[in-house]
């Protein structure tokens, strides 16, 4: 039997809930100190970049290891477009950056906008020879692409600076940017999910030959997904940017790094899930700093301990390692956390106790 | 290759003109002609390897034929991908059970309907009143995520599909996971799903592997059922002689690729050629 | 001519590297149907074992790398008891996810004990004149070291031809590649088959990452990546699972790399994209390789 809540008491409820998640951001924007606020706004920024890929990867079963290419991309586009022609000018010492980029400067919405709109364009194009690809293949030439992205940035100089990359990115994302775009994000990817299209992707990851012959063009269908994805980890790459207020196309900060640290995300939250997205994410960032720590000189049972640098993220991938090998549905598997699915579970909880 | 048997008053379905498929040097399908009409009930048996889920393949658009031409309701299907195919009326099962394992039973029959919603043909399938069916589908992603204009959609789609489902007796499993359902009921559920596409002609790919005699015996009253209820025309692949020859009209037997013999189950089961095919090597259900 | 052999040789040894790094992908790929990406990593690893051998316990250079290479054979054979083989019977993608997440595990510990900063390989050498001498082939003045590296590459290869295809063990590695549960069967001890083929694979990287080294002598934790990736790509380019292939694939990626950006020096930077370029294009048009069986997938 499906036990399900009443309609409009779901719909309160949530209702009730966001009020809620909007009332303690207010209150932490008010209270907490800029540090703490930093993590707070990178736990969204996280998010929109797991829901993202877990679309991708998760739901749809395309196993793309490119997503730090689209940030990268949405990064770009957005740093670009909010800095101001002086500062462009004054930044790209290598070689001068290129007319029809030095005077455009836009608010944050539209930057915003263009980075996920680019990156969806990006997203596209790589599609249409990528998604013909399989399994692994997928995943190695999803990988290439964005590296071939990130050596773009390397080398077009007067479009990206180069190696010195974008600094004085103006600090935009504040709490509630960060929070809205994760609000749409969430909102408009399960409603996708929730939808006759969202069943059609995850037939897709189900069984692919079977998907077709029940009248699905895979291939659209991945294309849309894929895009849908690279479109919001574009926005995530906005945020990201002007939160970080530089950015450079190194390995480590844009680069496969970057994918790693989403994929980590999701495969610790669930694959497939959304609110497993959320969860992985806010573990990620929250877990990331606290490790912070390790890197600091500290005192073990009174003898001290000097930092060691890169510890933190050993530990992480220790911990992924064994999330793969022992716990590979991760913290919700495939299951979300709805009203009803809480509901269920207490009603259960109730007859078996 | 025409039977006696054939009922010429009856207009041809599906046409193969002499379809081969080979891989790299195995001839797997070899210079295949046959008719199916409207409204009948073919088997194709043979032995184990002799070709027939490859003819399916080939008809459902999974593999293209190296030669020879695939002819549908009067459309070459022969260049169309699988979910164009599809479209234009086509549904099959698989020998293998395929189902959307980690998806209810519903869902799985909702992800078969979502196609006539995509089909650039929508008006001809979808039979919206009044509205234009091509409006709904251009939009249909966006309706669908916006949810404008979707929730009546949705509502129709839940409400046909538990009919279905209802119909075919798997009502309890409604909201199951499909991989949790008994073996019996997963092929019925796979037939659901296909239903669900809306076909004109069904493909059956052994539906009765593994079941028991029983279970043989209820599947063949069931198939003869959604054949009248869902005005069908079918095509089935089966090792079991009894299905076979119980419920089909006529027989088309397969050996080394080729078609080696046609006709009702009676000529099939006097015929030298079938015989000895069936005594040189082992068959199973005989 | 003289900058054309030039360039000939330098893409026989590049590509030679690649071959070297590319086998271990092929083999392992050939039986498990797994993209091993912690590959690269453990050639990064070799190279560390190698410098820390020299350097720190001032061992001489064919001692260390000796040491080295025996190192990163016991990684490799580590990685595939520790890592892979609980997920034998995983999906598929979930061996893929592990293997990053042991990429992953190997650069950061490499950051954490040898530390991020790189390293100059040149080091390991007390003597650094033999880096210097050169050759002259018909006006072509070839540095010694690239001779060296092709000669040890083509040992290397001839001694792999040998095990896979003399030995006893080598008929295993083949046995399993066609069929598991067959060859488990017979008698055959899979795992520790396939455990060899890792230490196998992971040794002739961490001697194809010693030769790197003394050409690119920038030693830090993340140089596993762009070679292992393109060593990867020369496998598929050669047809995944083919010993041959992988030689095949990566004397000519290495051939093409080296030519496009000899006469094209304007590109240059953008070297590392040819190989992506390469790979998506291989995997569009003919997805078996060079030398690759086609498969069939089956329905």
């Amino acid at each position: 039997m499906e036990r399900k809540l009443p309609k409009k008491l779901n719909f309160v409820l949530t209702l009730l809930f966001i009020l809620f998640v909007a009332f303690l951001l207010y209150l932490a924007n008010e209270k907490l100190d800029e540090y703490v606020l930093r993590v707070v706004r990178l736990i969204a920024i996280y998010g929109v970049m797991a829901v993202s890929l877990n679309l991708i990867n998760g739901i749809t079963g395309i196993f793309s290891l490119g997503h730090a290419g689209f940030i990268l991309v949405g990064a770009y586009t957005s740093a670009l477009l909010t800095l101001s022609p002086e500062q462009k000018m004054m930044s790209f010492i290598i070689e001068p950056i290129v007319p029809w980029l030095a005077n455009v400067h836009t608010d944050f919405l539209t930057a915003t906008l263009a980075g996920g709109a680019l990156s969806a364009l990006f997203a596209f194009l790589i599609g249409w020879p990528i998604l013909r690809l399989s399994g692994d293949y997928l995943a190695i030439a999803s990988l290439g692409f964005a590296e071939v992205i990130r050596i773009f940035a390397l080398n077009a100089i007067s479009i990206t600076n180069g190696p010195l990359g974008l600094k004085g990115i103006p600090e935009y994302s504040n709490i509630w940017w960060c929070y809205g775009w994760l609000f749409v994000t969430v909102i408009f990817v399960a409603s996708l999910v929730n939808s006759s299209y969202g069943r059609a992707l995850k037939a897709i990851r189900e069984d692919r030959v079977a998907a077709e012959v029940m009248g699905i063009n895979v291939f659209k269908h991945q294309l849309i997904s894929f895009v849908v994805g690279a479109f919001f980890a574009g926005v995530s790459g906005a945020l990201y940017a002007h939160w970080l207020t530089t950015i450079d196309p190194r390995v480590t900060t844009l680069g496969p790094m970057l994918t790693f640290y989403v994929l980590i995300m999701i495969v610790l939250g669930g694959l497939g899930s959304i609110s497993g997205s959320l969860i992985g994410a806010a573990l990620f960032a929250i877990l990331f700093e606290w490790l912070r720590d390790l890197e600091e000189p500290f005192v073990l049972f009174g003898m001290r301990v000097p930092g060691i640098k890169g510890m933190r993220t050993l530990v992480i991938s220790v911990i992924f390692i064994l999330v793969m090998i022992f716990w590979q549905r991760g913290i919700m598997g495939r299951e979300e956390l709805t009203w009803n699915n809480i509901y269920r579970w207490l009603k259960r909880r109730g007859e078996s106790g | 290759m025409t039977s006696p048997t054939l009922d010429l008053s009856r207009k041809p379905i599906l046409i193969l003109d002499q379809v081969t498929m080979q891989f790299g040097g195995l001839v797997a399908v070899d210079d295949f002609t046959a008719e199916i009409r409207q409204g009948e009930l073919v088997g194709l048996i043979g032995p184990n390897g002799a070709g027939k889920t490859t003819v399916f393949n080939l008809i459902t658009g999974i593999y293209h034929p190296t030669k020879g031409k695939i002819v549908f309701d009067g459309i070459d299907i022969t260049p169309l991908k699988p979910h164009q195919i599809t479209h234009l009326g086509i549904a099959r099962t698989f020998q293998n059970i395929r189902l959307f394992s980690d998806m209810t039973v519903l869902e799985n029959v909702l992800v078969a309907q979502h196609h006539k919603f995509t089909n650039p043909d929508a008006d001809r399938i979808l039979k919206i009143n009044g509205k234009s069916a091509k409006r709904v589908a251009n939009f249909w992603f966006w309706r669908s995520v916006l949810k404008v204009g979707y929730l009546k959609f949705e509502k129709e789609m839940v409400s046909k599909a538990k009919e279905l489902i209802e119909k075919l007796g798997l009502s309890k499993f409604m909201h199951e996971k499909a991989s949790a359902l008994p073996y019996g009921d997963q092929r019925k559920l796979e037939i659901a799903r296909a239903l669900a596409t809306d076909p004109k002609l069904l493909l059956l790919d052994e539906p009765a592997a593994g079941m028991n005699p029983k279970e043989t015996e209820d599947l063949m009253r069931f198939v003869e059922r959604i054949r009248e209820e869902f005005d069908l025309t079918i095509f089935l692949i089966e090792h079991d002689m009894k299905v076979v020859m119980g419920i089909c009209e006529r027989i088309i037997v397969m050996d080394y690729g080729r078609i080696i013999a046609e006709g009702t189950p009676k000529e099939i089961q006097n015929n030298p050629k079938v015989i000895e095919a069936y005594l040189g090597r082992e068959w199973e259900g005989v | 001519m003289t900058f054309f052999l030039q360039n000939f040789f330098n893409g026989i040894m590049l590509g030679g590297l690649y071959a070297l790094i590319a086998v271990g992908y092929s083999m392992v790929y050939g039986i498990l149907r797994l993209i091993n990406f912690a590959h690269g990593d453990v050639m990064m690893m070799g190279v560390y074992f190698a410098y820390y051998s020299a350097v720190v316990f001032s061992l001489n250079p064919i001692l260390s790398f000796t040491v080295a290479v025996l190192g990163a054979a016991a990684l490799g054979f580590l990685i595939d008891r520790v890592a892979y083989k609980p997920l034998r019977k995983a999906p598929r993608i979930s061996a893929l996810i592990t293997a990053i997440g042991v990429s992953f595990f190997l650069e950061n510990l490499a950051v954490v004990i040898f530390g991020a900063i790189p390293k100059s390989f040149l080091d390991v050498f007390k003597d650094k004149s033999i880096l210097e001498k050169t050759i002259t082939v018909a006006d072509a003045r070839i540095p010694l070291l690239t001779f060296l590296v092709i000669i040890v590459t083509f040992a290397m290869f001839s001694v792999l031809f040998f095990v896979v295809y003399k030995t006893k063990i080598g008929m295993a590695m083949r046995a399993i590649a066609a069929d598991i549960p067959t060859t488990s069967l017979m008698g055959v001890n899979v795992d520790n088959v396939i455990g060899f083929t890792f230490a196998l694979g992971s040794a002739l990287a961490a001697a194809g990452g010693i030769m790197w080294a003394m050409r690119f002598p920038n030693v830090h934790p993340y140089m596993g990546f762009v070679p292992g990736l393109k060593a990867f790509i020369a496998a598929v380019f050669g047809g995944i699972g083919s010993i041959s292939g992988a030689v095949l694939g990566g004397i000519l990626l290495g051939m093409i790399e080296i030519f496009l950006a000899a006469y094209f020096p304007s590109v240059m930077g953008y070297r590392d994209a040819f190989a992506f370029i390469i790979l998506i294009t291989v995997l569009l048009v003919k997805p078996s390789g060079l030398l690759g069986k086609k498969a069939i997938e089956k329905v």
